[in-house]
């Protein structure tokens, strides 16, 4: 059924329709809105039988999960941010017993300096953790990942990250085409857990492991997520069977068919490339682009095939691997056949800075004239930077860093490019 | 058989002796169908209280649910010494999740099983001193407030023992531990620092707060059945004497934990609703030297020159125990 309905509203009432049995909230600037109509939901009875749990941390909120999934009940949890930080040792902890756990992540800064705006700074953090992560470009794939959510983490009994733009995608109303139960309920069989705490068979999980075992369970882990892969593809067919539309899968591409530079990419900003791209082509530029739907595990094999042709490669990434460039564009320079130089970095977006059409369209031209740095800040203020730097030379006592670059800036309700 | 009005003793404890106890007040542990939920062969030091307490706790909390029993433990000694894989001591459903998110844990099986209808399945959780007081204080006060359908069974050794013997927030004034050494003026744990759990248990006035030592195991046993009768969250604190961090000789884990008791150091109580509701009488009230003395971990203070000064400061904290929780019969105070 069509719907104009917030993103988070969106992806509560598909969560809804996975009948999850225990939700842990935490509270946290750009998820809200998702748990307070899950809330509702299981306040009014709609969602039934569901267990609504207000924890008073993130770190509890993941605590619950794993209880609740290990003693074999559907979990779901959705944080950000700092949130995810807070949840990280037990985030890793539900990776390594294998707990079907589903989670979103309304993708948010990691402060300091404290800042609730979009950028993946928070996911990529955890990209090691485990967890299988997808991120979604819209409101309506944001939606469906979730639905494939719950089906691909129980299936490899590994938990999934359900990534979606903090305000871009959380608070934005969009047109979504919202599946029936009868849909979801003829994707997504109940779910049987591999494991489970249970008196009729008692068993001990979580176990000490020694250097005997120790590299044998990560592997497992490691060759469970490679498997994945294989079988992500199967079950995107499956989807577009059921609900008649494709959606999620490893990766997109959008028009590199003769691409010559292809412009990588996560979540939302997608769509604002996609409009780059179609200007520029109609101008006779070789471009295309190709975006990442799961980001772990990573589909080598996919981005390897989308970027053979291409003689250049823009990865656009709102991350930053600080000391060292970008995080992503590490990923796909490896998956790359071509030379690790042709891949260049540009670090866009952070802490919710705007990215305009203008400023994409500037340094694909210069990708495409060779002039583009390996890595590069989109829309940085450079003399502003400049301004910082000389007044910490010419001043031990030079003070807080962030507060300094604000009196630069002087008051600004916004700085849009 | 038949009512037996008359009580015997074991020469020299306070403990009646369990076979001269009618059958329905004979221990758990004595009843050759004990389920053994913490079973032997683990790898716990020689006189762990820990291991002596966990194994009374938990088989009690079993014969009282009928078996329908699942532990979430904290990391810790306890765990490490029960599940050294693939042997594990536990007979029982048990998870291992975090040092710090046992009581959160607890509280998502819990919501499974209430979820999913299985009303008769009942959770416990436990952890020691540090996974309880310090790095799970947030969890285990959250578990508290929601009232979580969990008991929460704290082993009190007084220090973090498994990562060697270091100071946490229950280690008491004066004690040695490795981060709270015997130097300089004022030698081991300082003084005017530390939490007192049970009083937070029930400043959170859920339904069940209780301290026991396994000392007085009847007591301990009657406690754990009389939490898991009840449904909401429930804390039981144990103290756990260790051998190994606090020094003394492995065959005195008994002894000293009667003396904590005795000296009025460890009151022994039980509340309701946040309301003192009952506390084991002090039998006959010993002065802490007597408690001190024993432990490794005080004996700085016998050493010349002695610290009376110090051994006073912890007579005056039993006597205001004593006083607080009136651990002494009036006649007696009178004297």
């Amino acid at each position: 059924m069509l719907k104009q309905i917030e993103g988070s509203a969106a992806v509560a009432e598909a969560v809804a329709l996975c009948r999850p049995e225990v939700i842990c909230a935490y509270p946290i600037s750009p998820q809200t809105h998702i748990v307070e109509t899950l809330g509702r939901m299981v306040t009014a009875e709609k969602l039934t039988p569901c267990e609504f749990i207000n924890v008073e941390s993130e770190f509890s909120a993941m605590s619950v999960a794993i209880g609740a999934s290990a003693a074999g009940a559907r979990a779901y949890t959705a944080t950000a941010s700092q949130g995810l930080l807070f949840m990280a040792e037990a985030v890793y902890n539900a990776a390594g017993l294998g707990l079907p756990i589903v989670m979103t992540v309304a993708n948010r800064a990691i402060g300091a300096p404290i800042n609730i705006w979009n950028d993946h700074t928070d996911a990529l953090s955890q990209r090691d953790c485990g967890w299988i992560q997808l991120f979604a470009e819209d409101n309506q794939e944001a939606l469906d990942l979730h639905i494939q959510a719950f089906r691909l983490a129980e299936e490899l009994s590994l938990p999934v990250m359900v990534c979606m733009d903090g305000f871009i995608l959380t608070h934005a109303y969009e047109r979504v085409d919202m599946p029936t139960q009868e849909q979801v309920d003829a994707y997504l069989p109940p779910y049987d857990p591999r494991q489970v705490l249970d008196p009729a068979n008692p068993i001990s999980i979580g176990a000490m492991v020694g250097p005997e075992a120790f590299m044998e369970v990560r592997y497992l882990a490691h060759a469970k997520q490679r498997q994945a892969l294989e079988l992500m593809p199967s079950w995107t067919a499956d989807f577009k069977r059921i609900f008649g539309r494709e959606s999620g899968g490893l990766t997109h591409t959008y028009r590199i068919e003769d691409a010559d530079t292809v412009v990588v990419a996560l979540g939302s900003v997608l769509g604002t490339i996609k409009d780059t791209v179609d200007e520029m082509r109609e101008q006779g530029a070789r471009i295309g682009v190709l975006g990442i739907t799961c980001f772990r595990p990573w589909p080598t094999g996919a981005v390897r095939a989308a970027l053979a042709a291409a003689k250049r490669v823009v990865v656009l990434e709102k991350s930053l691997a600080v000391g060292l460039g970008g995080i992503v564009s590490n990923n796909v320079a490896a998956s790359y056949a071509g030379s690790p130089e042709l891949v260049h970095t540009v670090i866009a977006g952070l802490g919710g800075r705007a990215i305009t059409r203008r400023s994409l369209h500037k340094v694909f031209i210069e990708a495409i004239e060779g002039r583009l740095e390996p890595v590069t800040f989109l829309d940085l203020d450079h003399s502003m930077v400049e301004r910082v730097l000389t007044r910490e030379r010419e001043l031990r006592h030079s003070g807080p860093i962030a507060e300094n670059i604000l009196r630069e800036l002087g008051v600004v309700a916004a700085k849009v490019g | 058989m038949s009512y037996q009005p008359i009580r015997f003793y074991q020469t020299g404890t306070f403990t009646v002796g369990n076979r001269l106890l009618p059958d329905e007040q004979r221990s758990v542990q004595a009843n050759m169908r004990r389920t053994n939920s913490l079973n032997s062969g683990h790898r716990a030091c020689q006189g762990c209280g820990e291991a002596l307490g966990a194994r009374y706790a938990i088989d009690a909390a079993m014969e009282a649910t009928q078996r329908q029993l699942v532990a979430a433990n904290a990391t810790g000694c306890l765990e490490v010494f029960s599940t050294p894989y693939p042997e594990t001591s536990w007979q029982i459903p048990w998870i291992h999740s975090l040092f710090g998110n046992a009581a959160a844990v607890a509280a998502g099986i819990a919501a499974a099983m209430r979820v999913k209808g299985r009303h008769e399945v009942r959770v416990v959780a436990q952890g020691g001193d540090g996974g309880t007081a310090d790095i799970g204080f947030g969890c285990l006060s959250g578990m508290f407030e929601r009232n979580d359908d969990v008991l929460y069974i704290c082993y009190d050794n007084e220090g973090y023992m498994n990562t060697g013997v270091q100071r946490s927030s229950t280690t008491p004034p004066a004690a040695r531990t490795n981060t709270t050494m015997p130097l300089g003026h004022s030698p081991g744990n300082r003084f005017g620092q530390g939490k007192y759990l049970p009083a937070i248990a029930m400043a959170h006035e859920i339904p069940y707060v209780a301290t026991a030592t396994v000392a007085e195991l009847h007591d301990l046993e009657a406690k754990v059945r009389r939490a898991m009768g009840i449904h909401g969250a429930r804390y039981i604190h144990i103290l756990v004497p260790c051998p190994l961090g606090w020094g003394h000789d492995p065959a005195l884990t008994i002894k000293i934990a009667r003396l904590a008791k005795e000296t009025g150091l460890f009151p022994v109580l039980e509340a309701e609703g946040g309301k003192l509701t009952n506390v084991s009488k002090i039998k006959r009230k010993l002065p802490v030297e007597e408690y001190l003395r024993p432990q490794q971990r005080y004996a700085h203070l016998f050493k010349d020159p002695e610290r009376r000064d110090v051994i006073d400061r912890i007579q005056q904290m039993a006597d205001r125990n004593i006083l607080r929780y009136r651990l002494l019969d009036d006649v007696e105070r009178r004297a």
